[in-house]
């Protein structure tokens, strides 16, 4: 050993593994607007595609009339349900389980839905077209009011389910039912509350919203006759099960279907569906030979695609004086919209909600949904969350709060005292989970004594004084909250989309200088994906991450995954990228073994190769043995140094998390001020704390839009007026708050590298947090629960409503 | 519909082409230039993710026609990294302070950014909060954003970054 040999330190930095800052790769193409998104794929004469759509939230539609429309230089066709029905794709299945119009079949069921497709040679054409196409409609009375859905006048919504009384998950009881779901033990449950000392019960809404990212849905669709191959550049979350729905619907082999993710521009959930546009795109192609792009606008994205949330949620918890909870019992309006288009996996008609009993060890829990038709847009998505998870974090979190308010308690105290205990876990909840790890109250000491949670509340008692003497018109409020997540779908045995089980998958070839691609079968939104899944890979095999090239996206050159959304992607994809890493090890350690001519078990691993036990100065580098898998193998030993993992998760990860929201209201305007933010997240094993860092900011901010504006509204007609950036609230640099982060890590026991998921973490924990900020401020005026959001107005009203001004 | 031939200079070179007098100019850049680096989010004025900056000032491409670009002088995101090709002090910032996640905002965010540092080389938070308040990102909530706008402040203005402590 001389000088220049690198220390251990070095050898590891020089990985960039995991626990790494490393900078994102990506990072080097987008900031130079260099990225590729779908709406920069151009091709020879390729056409343009756009919508006619409906006006109305409710109508029957009597005629459509091109004529017109096809007369405007550039317009090339006018695609209707009529022509839809020569190809057998008018209705399209749902990924829950319905089925969908593509274009409308004799009614529209929501504002804006699609009504007919117009191709022309430019954007500017198909616009043309669409003005000129005239439809008349006869308008229906409209449902937008949830709560009326399954009165017994109600307008009938889905003509095409008259008369079925069984939906995809079992008995419908009403012409606006789709399903029923329960879980959990009612008998036992309502024993709890007939036996309570106190109960709380309390109608908890989660309003609509929608994702947004900043680029809408898109894609360009191209046939090819002569080969009968359909190539397909979409904004895809899934881009391989988007594959499979367009072979099983379209009736093309799935090996002649060419689905290509290029870049894509944030996701949130919003690009997992399959969206009329998609079809009508590739129907456009075939029928004309040639590619077509659709392109979403704003104003459809807002309106069209994937809502989010619109949970109703009648909770009530059954405790002891001392504050001990008893049982928990939830009933849930669900407004699924107009087709049941939620991304869900098969089993759950309403995700994961029935995580709803939280990081809490609720002895029984009794839940039970049901799914509704409203004349809305269809699609609910899990809006960054893992399937209604984020709806359950909020029902509970508002929950406690309200049975802390009822108890005379601390909020933190109450749930300090019902936390699951490090020691139960695996821990199996009463609604059917098996939380795999945590430490609760580490997590939620750690958050108070960072904030000095006693010196707020102390400062708020003062405060709140000052309020009732008329000294001050600004009331303070302390929003905590602790969620537990539930990610990482999912395990075969409980999760699949449309029968296809949710495994994900990693396929690594090195080649001889040791540099190498890893192709996984996720697909990247912003995540960092090719920065932090070279980081698994440079730490399982010793080979520098700037080595390993990460490729998602393209069905047919990466592995078949399930995609990225739900936080999945680290707890499935995460650990097939280990598992392949590992079986290129093993391959490596049996090379090393022949070429050092010791037994496989003699030599052990270090950092970036193997080494001889007991005789350091005998070792092989990693760079080497990818050499030697060229040139010489054992004998018997195929060539070459790839693997190929399929992982299949035996349990959901876990993620948990303590967050305070410390918030000023001015009772006279509303206007509120966050004057801190602390989120703690624990999602076990950190691969990249810098991305992570981002991910809870994102996610946060997200949150933050979520309690404190945004929302989808619609009118009475069911016209949204919500429909643009310019009513729908899009928080910018100056009112965002400032966020702090903290975290501890309690590694999952089950997944290889012990990681669980952090992307949706901030926005599951962060809306109750700012909810229960607004709620804690008024709670000392005598209220129990305000619905989000909680904007400038609504706190006004608030304050109005609570008698603090005439 | 009757084309108007334009010409104007973008990223330093002439260019010139025939588009209809409601042709927007974020789709003259990205369609008849193919400089797709300048997206399109909303297409109301209010993300930024079509930012260009235009005789000195920083505009939002989506809602301008390319007729009223006619001989101005442009720069798109594909013009600002340096002259050897390596990253502005601004990309690098973004890169450094990871304040980018999905990047579909980030040249509209980085083209608004250097305009703001040129008329305030040294902004407060406040003022760059301020500043960018015409972008909007949706998947690293600004705070990264703003420190990257720092670092590169502090880059231009050649003194040591030093990053706010939590």
């Amino acid at each position: 050993m001389n000088d220049m040999t690198p220390t251990r330190e070095q050898r590891e930095a020089k990985l960039e593994g995991m626990g790494c800052k490393r900078k994102r790769v990506e990072d080097i193409r987008f900031t130079q607007g260099r990225g590729n998104y779908v709406d920069d794929v151009k091709l020879p004469g390729m056409l343009h595609g756009d919508f006619v759509r409906s006006p109305h939230a409710h109508a029957r539609v009597k005629s459509i009339n091109s004529e017109e429309a096809l007369k405007v230089p550039g317009v090339l066709a006018v695609i209707t349900a009529e022509t839809l029905k020569t190809v057998n794709l008018v209705w399209m299945p749902t990924l829950a389980g319905d089925v969908q119009m593509v274009l409308a079949d004799g009614k529209v069921l929501f504002q804006n839905q699609e009504v007919a497709f117009v191709v022309a040679t430019d954007r500017y054409a198909a616009d043309d077209g669409i003005n000129k196409v005239v439809v008349e409609y006869e308008p229906l009375p409209p449902l937008i009011d949830p709560f009326k859905a399954l009165d017994a006048d109600a307008p009938v919504l889905r003509e095409d389910l008259a008369g079925k009384m069984t939906g995809a998950h079992g008995p419908r009881k009403h012409h606006n039912h789709i399903f029923e779901w329960t879980v959990g033990d009612k008998d036992l449950t309502d024993a709890a509350f007939r036996k309570a000392e106190v109960t709380i019960k309390e109608m908890i809404s989660y309003h609509r919203t929608h994702p947004s990212p900043l680029e809408t849905c898109q894609c360009v669709c191209s046939f090819d006759k002569i080969k009968g191959e359909l190539t397909i550049w979409g904004t895809f979350q899934a881009p391989h099960v988007i594959r499979t729905v367009v072979a099983l619907i379209a009736k093309i082999p799935e090996h002649k279907i060419h689905v290509i993710a290029p870049d894509i521009g944030g996701g949130f959930g919003n690009k997992v569906g399959a969206y009329p546009g998609y079809i009508c795109a590739a129907v456009a192609s075939i029928v004309t030979g040639k590619p077509v792009k659709w392109v979403e606008d704003r104003i459809e994205n807002l309106t069209a695609t994937s809502f989010a949330r619109d949970y109703h949620m009648t909770t009530e918890i059954a405790a002891t004086r001392e504050g001990k909870v008893t049982g928990l019992r939830v009933h849930v309006l669900a407004d699924h919209g107009a087709f049941d288009a939620c991304a869900d996996p098969s089993k759950w008609p309403a995700g994961f909600f029935n995580i709803v009993t939280g990081s809490y060890d609720f002895p029984t829990a009794h839940l039970s949904v049901d799914g509704i038709y409203t004349n809305k847009a269809p699609g609910g998505v899990a809006y960054r969350c893992s399937f209604r998870v984020t709806e359950a974090a909020y029902c509970i979190e508002r929950g406690m709060d309200i049975l802390a308010q009822k108890l005379g308690m601390d909020p933190a105290e109450l749930r300090l005292k019902n936390f699951i205990k490090a020691e139960q876990f695996p821990y199996h909840s009463a609604l059917g989970w098996e939380y795999d790890s945590g430490d609760y109250h580490t997590a939620m000491r750690k958050m108070m004594e960072t904030v000095d949670y006693a010196g707020l509340r102390k400062e708020q008692a003062e405060k709140r004084a000052a309020f009732k003497r008329g000294e001050t018109r600004e009331i303070m409020g302390l929003g905590v909250s602790f969620f537990t997540e539930i990610v990482g779908a999912g395990p075969s045995k409980n999760c699949d989309i449309l029968g296809i089980a949710m495994f994900d998958s990693c396929e690594i070839r090195m080649h001889p200088t040791g540099a190498g691609i890893a192709r996984v079968g996720t697909k990247s939104q912003g995540q960092g994906h090719e920065t932090t899944w070279a980081q698994i890979i440079a730490t399982e095999i010793g080979i520098p991450a700037d080595d390993i090239m990460v490729e998602e996206g393209n069905t047919d050159t990466a592995p078949y995954g399930l995609g990225t959304y739900g936080s999945r992607s680290t707890p499935v994809a995460g650990a097939a990228i280990a598992m392949a890493a590992r079986k290129i090890k093993a391959k490596a350690q049996m090379i090393a073994a022949y070429k050092l001519e010791v037994h496989e078990g003699d030599l052990e691993w270090d950092i970036d190769g193997f080494r001889v036990k007991g005789l350091p100065e005998k070792s092989m580098s990693m760079k080497d043995i990818c050499w030697a898998a060229y040139n010489s193998v054992p004998p018997g030993m195929e060539p070459g140094l790839e693997a190929v993992s399929y992982y299949d998760p035996p349990n959901m990860t876990y993620p948990f998390g303590a967050y305070i929201c410390v918030m000023n209201i001015d009772v006279d305007t509303g206007v509120y001020k966050v004057r801190r933010f602390y989120a703690l997240d624990d999602c076990g094993t950190r691969i990249n704390p810098m991305i992570i860092e981002g991910q809870v900011h994102g996610g946060l901010t997200e949150a933050f839009a979520i309690a404190m504006g945004q929302e989808i509204r619609y009118d009475d007609e069911g016209n949204v007026v919500t429909g643009s950036f310019m009513d729908f609230f899009m928080p910018t640099a100056v009112e965002t708050p400032h966020w702090e982060t903290d975290f501890t890590v309690t590694p999952s026991p089950h997944h290889p590298i012990g990681a669980k998921g952090v992307g949706e973490s901030p926005n599951v924990g962060g809306v109750p947090a700012f909810s229960n900020a607004v709620n804690d401020a008024f709670s000392f005026l005598g209220s129990t629960h305000i619905q989000m959001p909680h904007d400038f107005w609504r706190n006004w009203k608030a304050a109005k409503n609570l008698g603090v001004f005439a | 519909m009757a084309k108007t031939h334009v010409t104007m200079k973008v990223n330093g070179a002439e260019v010139e082409g025939l588009v209809e007098p409601r042709t927007l100019l974020v789709h003259f850049i990205r369609e008849n230039l193919a400089l797709t680096g300048t997206h399109i989010g909303c297409e109301t004025t209010h993300c930024g993710a079509c930012t260009v900056d235009i005789d000195g000032m920083s505009v939002k491409s989506c809602t301008m026609f390319a007729v009223q670009a006619q001989g101005s002088d442009i720069m798109t995101i594909e013009g600002v990294a340096n002259a050897d090709g390596s990253l502005s002090a601004l990309q690098e910032g973004f890169r450094m302070m990871h304040g980018l996640q999905c990047g579909f905002c980030t040249p509209g965010m980085i083209l608004r950014a250097q305009r703001l540092l040129k008329e305030n080389p040294s902004p407060t938070e406040a003022e760059i909060r301020m500043g960018i308040s015409g972008n909007i990102c949706r998947c690293t909530g600004y705070q990264n954003i703003v420190k990257a706008i720092q670092y590169a402040a502090a880059k231009i203005n050649g003194v040591e970054f030093q990053e706010a402590a939590e």
